[in-house]
């Protein structure tokens, strides 16, 4: 082929991988964006990763470039009739394309290898721990030492690192139920009925699955106040790309914050309001059969929780239903009309509840900070 | 002393020098290895996991499974014995010791299901617990392996007597005949893994 | 010219009469001759090829803008897993399996296979599998638990979706182990007097090793398939963790194949590229023995790997540790094979047809695939990589980059061998071009898009997270591979129309296959060849002098009767001069055994009395076949 076309075509695919990696630098405000670590777990992997794209990247502009230096440089030209000399091998060469690429990866295997251990110990010292369950399609999310229990959206104080425990547990098709918190005995601690889900939140870790029947441990941690974006990175069913979360980094103070507001009781509604009308639909419908709310009671007992998420603060979320929806008025409305319909497979059904009702459950939702 | 006329059949030339049926049939027995190794590691690996009984140690008989394995590994000698036959060209003794083969193999699975069928009637099945589920499919497996023997067993004697089997076809006899102990080795480790090592359940 | 014979119609008492046809219909359905397995072969993974790229085509304009609703989530579940298991199984399996079934017996010196019979029912299973896989669709539902089918998502998901996928792959899985143990055998078995191991061309020591990896792979999964089909529909508890069981149990069955069916799924396209390189560059591929050597350590080792795609289930360090370290070891016989392939460009005299340009952009591409697999094996940023795009990136373009265009080379290379026809070379060309430009704007972004935190398998993603440009930008790319494949089938139905004039050896190559006619006869050889060394066509064409000039040897080359060729004794009784020679008669009995299988499938699932019948028609179909002689 003519070697003006062929250098074309090399212009061309240089100013595409230079096109590329400009691109990859400059990602408009990639929440889940792994190039662009926001703590000390993260960083690890990120500074593990780049050296060994930019060796890989040198052996691809070495290797591709040598590729096209054969193919041009001996390229058929018109009018030559002799065959080439039948060379069939050279030993020396063989030894050393064997020997080199080999030093180079044992020297890639050394970082790997120490960053494994690293990654899969629990830190000394002071950590938060939280027991991160995965549902179909949502996260529920408890703090063992504080009595918090919430869904969505996890909080953690800046600097400290979160050694979170995952389990599975949830109602699941056969219908059994299975204890909230992961239990750390053994790795078959938490017997539950769901499938397998992955927890990622790409500024702050790797990724972990979370797996019925086994408990798994990761660590993250957060250097800088924020919202770090995240999602199920596990094919789990119809709902799998709608099992977001959100992890929010705060100070310290404002963590602590935080933690009393969540450990307080729900609010009671005023009498007569209709968001006091929401709170008896709540307690006399199928909503208490998944939901817990810490404050009201029925026949004098406490709501538990066995299947959804809890909902004492529900509205100091800022999404629900696995993150898919912004917490307000128009969407909790939507969502309580036809919960399949928004969200594929959700297994809160359609309880084909009548305006008034939604309209009053919202109400008394709303109540909930 | 007359000399013994020994049989053998005849097959193309080929690189090796093993026919190729027999090289396929090799091949085969090592991929079925496999297959049993996957089902032998699984039950293994859920060994002592049962969350619910029966346990093993509690419908176990032993003594009753060591006599129907030894049924199995007698069926292999008569095997050999039926190979012998053939390539001495006696047809008749080939039929004779291929029937005991096939008849020793169907006592085993007869066993076998009397077996099963104690056990399920003593509260194991497929879905009663990981040892119903694992014993079941490893030994149904292995018991579905001893029917085809037979059928090929029966086949080769039926073939032989519409003349379909002559003494030149000592091949399909040998084959058989490999089947057939691989399926009885096979049992061998099952049984020794599944029934005899103690499991303290 | 010989005299060739086939068993009598009726003869030797058999369940059915002989069938004779030799063209039509029937002659195709009875057919046990391995050039027209292949071609069958070769149609059916084509048409498949077709099927699963409009699935990809859907899922790329599904999630070619966030909030993408052009699919539901259900269909777009089974759209990405049907995907998978059609272009894996249905494809370049197949594909595969098309020109092994050719080319095996032809570059051996052989008349056909070990067992040719068998060889038609790996193909009616095959279909029958396939078939019974997408009949899914039209039953309820197609399988749509990915291709991996991970449990328990996979045991509990309600619906009869993942056992069309348990029973199809048990199918498939038949008819690839029967394969395996017919053309492994072939190989080792039926080569021509002469041809040691050594001197037999890279593509079938190639094919050699796939076999062995198919044989000892698919049982694997096989028990797999069983423990999960046991616990959709009998209750057993293989991956049920309320029972004790461990879903991760699955991931090990399944990766124990997966992992080399990978290299099953490489290898053969590997082995084509080694024969296309030498042929076009016109000097002998780089290193025999050491490509050779690097295809069975690839093969070893690859059983040794399977966990790397468990690096984030939570295994251990211990075994990430050990996984991580095999997998980078695995990449050095794979760079062995990279720079030997170079070393035969270097000094040659580069001829671009299309099958050439195909085969060096499989190197150029594969590269790139095998350079971010190395990233995958280190162990902490697996962490971020895996189940997201980046991996999609990776595998697409060793199996796309990689395997397609390896296998679109073999392709272009071959075509005229079985169809007597050169393809077009301009628009070979066209679709060469069109092809590259399309697959790297595809896949290229995608690596982006892994990084940038897209995870695998979702049918949608928010404008939030800024992923929408690449997803475009892969979309578009996806559109312009789909006007390649046109331009290709356009380019495949204009060579029905030209003469079949492309003689017995139209690129002067060097392997046996090119010294029969094009298409060759039923027979293949006239007289079985004497082989004398490595590139044994090569070097009854051209010998070297002793400067080392090579110049073509007098009144050499295809068409040469090897009658002539001197070489000690002759061919034992295979057909010199005069001799009949026999092949294998045609049978109905492959495709009514094939038939039992979907019909035991369909029993599994709706009434199990559907399951005996086709245990019924299997075992008559196996009887019949018994009975019947293979030869005379």
């Amino acid at each position: 082929m003519p070697l003006r076309r062929l250098s074309r075509t090399l212009l061309g695919a240089v100013a595409l991988i230079a096109l590329v990696v400009l691109a990859a630098a400059c990602a408009p405000n990639a929440t889940q964006d792994t190039l662009k670590p926001a703590g000390p777990y993260a960083e690890k992997i990120d500074n593990l990763f780049r050296p060994v794209f930019w060796i890989a990247t040198a052996v691809f502009v070495v290797v591709e470039g040598l590729l096209v230096y054969l193919a041009v440089r001996y390229r058929h030209r018109k009018g030559r009739r002799e065959i080439p000399p039948q060379v069939h091998g050279n030993q020396r060469l063989e030894l050393a394309w064997t020997i080199v690429p080999a030093i180079l990866l044992v020297g890639v295997a050394i970082p790997t290898v120490s960053g494994i251990y690293d990654l899969a110990a629990r830190p000394p010292g002071r950590v938060l721990e939280v027991n991160v369950i995965g549902h179909q399609w949502w996260w529920e999310f408890d703090y063992p030492g504080l009595g918090v229990n919430t869904a969505n959206v996890l909080h953690i104080p800046v600097g400290e690192p979160v050694y979170a425990s995952l389990c599975a547990a949830g109602t699941g098709y056969k219908g059994v139920t299975a204890p909230n918190a992961c239990q750390e005995a053994g790795s078959y601690g938490n017997v539950g009925d769901d499938v397998i889900h992955s927890f990622w939140v790409p500024r702050l870790a790797g990724k972990q699955d979370v797996v019925p029947g086994r408990t798994n441990h990761l660590v993250l941690q957060a250097d800088r106040p924020g919202t770090y974006t995240g999602q199920c990175a596990e094919f789990c069913g119809l709902s799998h790309a709608y099992m977001r979360l959100e992890v929010v980094a705060q100070t310290p103070s404002d963590f602590e914050a935080w933690v009393r507001e969540q450990q307080a009781d729900a609010v009671t509604p005023p009498l007569g309001s209709l968001a006091a009308t929401g709170l008896n639909e709540f307690l006399n419908g199928a909503c208490i059969g998944c939901h817990a709310i810490q404050g009201p009671k029925v026949n004098d007992q406490p709501l538990t929780q066995p299947g959804g998420p809890n909902l004492t603060h529900l509205m100091s979320r800022d999404c629900f239903a696995g993150c898919i929806f912004a917490t307000n008025r128009a969407n909790l409305e939507r969502w309580m009309r036809d919960p399949p319909g928004v969200k594929p497979g959700s297994w809160m059904p359609d309880y084909g509840l009548s305006d008034q009702q939604v309209r009053a459950l919202v109400a008394y939702l709303m109540t909930l900070k | 002393m007359e000399s013994v006329h020994t049989f053998e059949s005849e097959h193309e030339a080929t690189s090796t020098g093993l026919p190729n049926t027999k090289l396929a049939m090799w091949l085969f027995l090592a991929s079925d290895c496999l297959l049993f190794g996957a089902l032998i590691s699984t039950y293994v690996l859920y060994r002592g996991a049962s969350l619910v009984g029966p346990y093993p140690s509690e419908v176990f008989d032993i003594p009753y499974t060591s006599v129907s394995s030894f049924v199995l590994l007698a069926s292999s000698l008569t095997m050999v014995l039926a190979l012998a036959a053939i390539q001495r060209g006696e047809m008749g003794r080939m039929r004779v010791w291929l029937l005991a083969t096939a008849l020793l193999g169907m006592t085993f699975v007869g066993g076998q299901v009397y077996e099963f069928t104690t056990f399920y009637r003593e509260g194991l099945s497929l879905s009663t617990n990981l040892f119903g589920t694992t014993f079941y499919v490893l030994t149904g497996f292995h018991g579905t392996h001893v029917g085809v023997g037979v059928l090929m067993l029966l086949s080769l004697v039926a073939m032989s007597f519409t003349g379909r089997i002559t003494p030149r076809d000592t091949m399909a006899v040998e084959l058989v005949g490999l089947y057939w102990h691989f399926v009885d080795i096979v049992w061998i480790v099952i049984f020794t893994v599944v029934y005899l090592i103690p499991t303290g359940k | 010219m010989a005299t060739v014979s086939v068993p009598a119609e009726g003869a030797r008492g058999g369940l059915l009469r002989r069938p004779t046809a030799t063209t039509g219909f029937w002659s195709w359905i009875t057919t046990v001759d391995h050039k027209r397995i292949g071609i069958l072969y070769g149609i059916t993974a084509f048409a498949f090829f077709l099927i699963g790229g409009i699935e990809a085509l859907f899922i790329r304009l599904q999630l070619a803008q966030p909030d993408g609703k052009i699919l539901s989530a259900s269909t777009y579940n089974e759209f990405f897993t049907m995907h998978g298991v059609t272009m894996i199984f249905l494809v370049v399996m197949p594909l595969s399996a098309a020109f092994f079934n050719y080319f095996i017996p032809l570059q051996i010196g052989a008349r056909d296979v070990a067992f040719p019979r068998l060889n038609a029912f790996t193909y009616w299973a095959f279909l029958a599998g396939g078939l019974f896989i997408y009949s899914g669709f039209f039953l309820g539902g197609a399988p749509n638990g990915g291709w991996f089918g991970y449990a328990p998502l996979s045991t509990v998901e309600p619906g009869n979706n993942m056992l069309f996928y348990a029973l199809g792959l048990l199918m498939t899985g038949i008819a690839s182990t029967a394969s395996a143990m017919n053309l492994a055998v072939t190989i080792i078995n039926m080569r021509a007097p002469g041809m040691t191991m050594f001197r037999m061309p890279v593509f079938m020591w190639m094919a050699l090793v796939v076999q062995l990896l198919l044989a000892f792979a698919l049982p694997i999964i096989t028990v797999g398939l069983f423990q999960m089909l046991f616990d959709r529909r009998f209750g057993t508890h293989f991956f049920d963790p309320a029972a004790g069981g461990d879903p991760v149990l699955w991931q090990h069955m399944f990766w124990l194949f997966g992992h080399p069916e990978v290299y099953i799924l490489i290898l053969p396209a590997m082995g084509i590229v080694s024969e296309v390189l030498p042929v076009f560059a016109r000097k002998p591929l780089f290193g025999y023995q050491f490509v050779v050597f690097s295809g069975i350590a690839i093969g070893f080792i690859g059983f040794g790997v399977w966990a790397h795609h468990m690096f984030a289930v939570g295994l251990g360090p211990v075994a990430n540790t050990a996984f991580g370290i095999s997998t980078l070891i695995i990449a050095v016989p794979t760079g062995v094979k990279i720079f030997n392939w170079m070393g035969t460009l270097w000094k040659g005299d580069i001829r671009f047809t299309t099958p050439m340009l195909f085969a060096v952009a499989f190197i150029g591409q594969f590269v790139v695939g095998g350079l971010s697999g190395v990233t995958h094996a280190v162990v902490p940023a697996d962490y971020q990589q895996t189940d997201t795009y980046y991996i999609v990136a990776h595998f697409h373009y060793v199996l796309f980059g990689g395997a397609i265009f390896g296998l679109f080379s073999g392709v272009y290379y071959w075509w005229p061998k079985v169809f007597g026809r050169m393809l077009d070379e301009r628009i070979g060309k066209l679709h060469f071009w069109l092809m590259v430009i399309g697959f790297n704007l595809t896949f290229g972004p995608m690596h982006i898009l892994g990084l940038q935190g897209m995870p695998r398998r979702i049918q949608t993603y928010p404008a939030t997270l800024g992923l929408g440009a690449w997803n475009m930008v892969a979309t578009i790319g996806a559109f312009v591979i789909a006007t390649s494949v046109l331009i290709f089938v356009l380019n495949a139905i204009a060579s029905f129309r030209r003469p079949m004039d492309a003689g017995a050896d139209p690129w002067d190559a060097r392997t046996l296959e090119w010294s029969v006619s094009s298409p060759p006869p039923a027979y293949n050889f006239e007289e079985i060849p004497v082989v004398h060394s490595l590139d044994e066509l090569w070097h009854r064409k051209y010998a070297e002098t002793e400067g080392g000039v090579v110049v073509p040897v007098p009144a050499g080359g295809a068409g040469t009767d090897p009658a002539h060729d001197s070489g000690g004794a002759g061919p034992e009784g295979h057909g010199a001069g005069g001799h009949a020679i026999h092949l294998p008669g045609q049978s109905y009995f492959p495709f009514v055994a094939a038939l039992g299988l979907p019909l035991i499938g369909y029993g599994v699932i709706f009434h199990l009395w559907m399951a005996v019948a086709g245990s019924v028609v299997l075992l008559v179909g196996v009887y019949g076949w018994a009975m019947e002689p293979a030869s005379e």
